[in-house]
């Protein structure tokens, strides 16, 4: 860094630059941290339940710890001068989820339903396998900028992986959800959590070259920048991919996502405000057609505006051919138990939501057993992590790097008020989880890449820049003194 | 378990949770870091600029590396005496100071009549604090006089550069 300085303030002073301090002290100390909290709240599980120290203490602290400790080198020997917060960040909410999963793994009502799987443990190996790839992305990603070259192809990549549920055989329905994919012998898939950070990849890469006949060919009408009817293209045809993914995959969230990820990225490329009010009247336009002909979202419509009576309806057993749920009201109910400090770890009753406890309802257990408080700060954390993501945006010296790092942050506050205002009555829920909290593979390997690459643009842009090179003519020029 | 202890662990969890917010956010306050302000008052103890990227030309570093040969004559400041950046001082510790609009210049102009890369003050073999117009489009004036060449600055002759004036004192 150079030194500038600023006109408005004080005049008598005197300026010095100082150099990019690289931070891995700081998120080195940060990370322990990180881990220590979750391995205090396990302890505490334990103790409410047993009432002694859980035997897997131990491991699980040495396995979050090396997860943890593997991660900080691999920043430091490939990213030495990456944001320091985003990787503590993670770390600790993948921390906590994995203990809230272990939690719920002790219930002896989910214990007793027919579907009980020992999720912790999977969840540690999916977070390990997360931890590897954002590793890989560090190693292999050089520059961010390679991406660029593989625009049109993240396109194609973004198309295959969102279709790939439709592919009957591979596609595999989960509750009115067509959003995962069955490999055999390997388990299930969401291409979708992938498909966020390839087609971010493809939208940069594209707003990128296209952004100036975005935003200078247009009129101004009412205040607003109309664009030209040609322009209209690219969002309509998002738009209308979204729009399929909703009809035929019947998953609002993933929906909502790709498209929203698009006009945030439209926004930031062209400064165009019009562009937000366009990106929210067709996505009304399309949420309100859609609900009004396809069954599965207007069961969900239903549980948001009276979730009274879809419990009601659910306890009482009526089958009109849609699939009433409690699990709305029961998610509400765990929040409203929470009150503000929360019942204390292990002493909630939040495993009553039983189907989906541990993945898309894992806040209100939360709610329920750290309370308002508890929430608040996962909430904050999860601010601080987009933040960071803008921020390393606004440091980018690369149009595509700013685009990229704008669309993956953008992509990951949409997931969690998606998720967030879903399970809290918000917004109609929706079948996406909460990342690094909630159960399942594809959401933590997915959003450990994505924050690998978040990473990987923060360092590019916070490295100090090289010393400019001496000027050859500098030899040769002649000082004439008087 | 009893009921004090599991009360205390769960509001500890809480407030360690929070400590974990707060101090992620002293990190982002302490991470703003880019050009260090001092006053002039206690420029003593933090006058010595690290100049990380904007480096001398070798010959210039190696004097600087010793210190420089402080002769009753060498300026130890650069000062601006006009313009809107009145009064702010540059310490002179063998760097090229860089003047201009661009935004990694040592002393950003503000002004409509300077070019991004207007000027550079650097100092010679014999510490001789040396000015050198980069090609602007309006022109360096020492004195009176327009610059053409690579010029010794004398101490207190004012640089005009638009509507901002430096000099440099010791």
């Amino acid at each position: 860094m150079s030194s500038t300085t600023n006109p408005s303030t004080q005049h008598t002073s005197t300026i010095g630059a100082i150099g990019a301090p690289s931070r891995r002290n700081t998120e080195l100390a940060l990370l322990v941290f990180a881990v220590v909290i979750p391995v205090f709240a396990y302890a505490n599980v334990g103790l409410a339940l047993d009432g002694e120290m859980p035997t897997g203490l131990l491991s699980y602290g040495l396995g979050l710890g090396l997860m943890a400790g593997v991660g900080h080198l691999a920043v430091r020997k490939f990213a030495p001068y990456a944001d320091p917060l985003l990787l503590p960040l993670a770390t600790l909410l993948n921390g906590i989820g994995l203990v809230a999963i272990w939690r719920l793994d002790q219930s002896k009502r989910l214990q007793a339903s027919s579907t009980f799987v020992e999720a912790a443990p999977r969840q540690l190996m999916y977070s390990a396998l997360g931890v590897a790839l954002f590793m890989a992305v560090l190693f292999f990603l050089k520059d961010h900028r390679v991406l660029q070259r593989y625009t049109y192809i993240s396109m194609v990549g973004a198309l295959v992986l969102l279709l790939l549920p439709l592919v009957p055989g591979l596609g595999h329905n989960v509750f009115g959800a067509r959003i995962w994919i069955k490999i055999p012998g390997l388990g299930t898939l969401q291409p979708g959590e992938f498909a966020k950070i390839v087609l971010a990849v493809f939208f940069a890469g594209y707003l990128m070259v296209k952004r100036d006949a975005l935003a200078l060919a247009s009129r101004r009408f009412m205040g607003l920048y109309l664009p030209r009817g040609r322009d209209l293209g690219p969002i309509i045809v998002v738009w209308i991919i979204s729009i399929l993914i909703l009809v035929f995959e019947t998953d609002l969230g993933t929906s909502l996502l790709f498209f929203g990820m698009f006009v945030i990225m439209l926004y930031v490329a062209t400064e165009r405000t019009s562009w937000i009010v366009f990106g929210l009247l067709m996505s009304a336009v399309g949420a309100v057609g859609v609900a009004s002909f396809e069954p599965h979202i207007q069961t969900r419509v239903q549980a948001w505006l009276d979730p009274m009576r879809e419990f009601e309806l659910s306890r009482a057993g009526v089958s009109d051919g849609i699939v009433h749920s409690e699990q709305a009201m029961q998610a509400l109910w765990a929040f409203g138990s929470g009150g503000t400090l929360g019942s204390g770890w292990g002493q909630g009753h939040s495993d009553l939501i039983g189907f989906a406890a541990n993945s898309d309802f894992i806040l209100a257990t939360f709610g329920e057993e750290i309370g308002l408080a508890g929430v608040m700060a996962l909430l904050l954390l999860y601010a601080l992590i987009v933040e960071r993501g803008v921020r390393t945006s606004l440091a980018a010296r690369d149009p595509f790097g700013k685009l990229l790092a704008i669309g993956l942050s953008g992509a990951f506050a949409l997931q969690v008020f998606v998720v967030a205002g879903g399970v809290m009555g918000l917004i109609p829920l929706t079948g996406m989880t909460m990342p690094f909290l909630a159960y399942g593979g594809s959401s933590v390997i997915a959003n450990w890449a994505l924050i690998g690459i978040l990473l990987r643009i923060s360092d590019t842009a916070r490295r100090p820049a090289p010393a400019p090179a001496t000027n050859p003519d500098a030899e040769m020029t002649q000082v004439v003194r008087p | 378990m009893s009921e004090l202890t599991l009360t205390v662990m769960r509001l500890g969890f809480l407030a360690v949770l929070w400590l974990f917010v707060i101090v992620a956010v002293q990190v982002i306050r302490s991470d703003l870091f880019g050009t260090r302000v001092t006053q002039r008052g206690s420029r003593r103890d933090a006058g010595r600029p690290q100049q990380a990227a904007r480096q001398a030309p070798p010959q210039q570093r190696q004097q600087s590396g010793g210190g420089g040969r402080r002769g009753r004559n060498t300026p130890t400041k650069l000062v601006v005496t006009e313009g809107t950046l009145t009064g702010t001082t540059v310490a002179l510790q063998g760097q090229t100071i860089t003047l201009g609009r661009a935004h990694d210049s040592t002393i950003v102009l503000d002004d409509d009549y300077a070019s991004s890369r207007h000027a550079r003050i650097y100092p010679d073999r014999d510490g001789q604090w040396i000015v050198e117009d980069l090609g602007s489009t309006n022109g360096t004036y020492l004195d009176r006089t327009r610059l053409t060449t690579p010029t010794p600055i004398s101490l207190g002759a004012p640089i005009r550069i638009g509507k901002t004036v430096i000099e440099l004192r010791k």
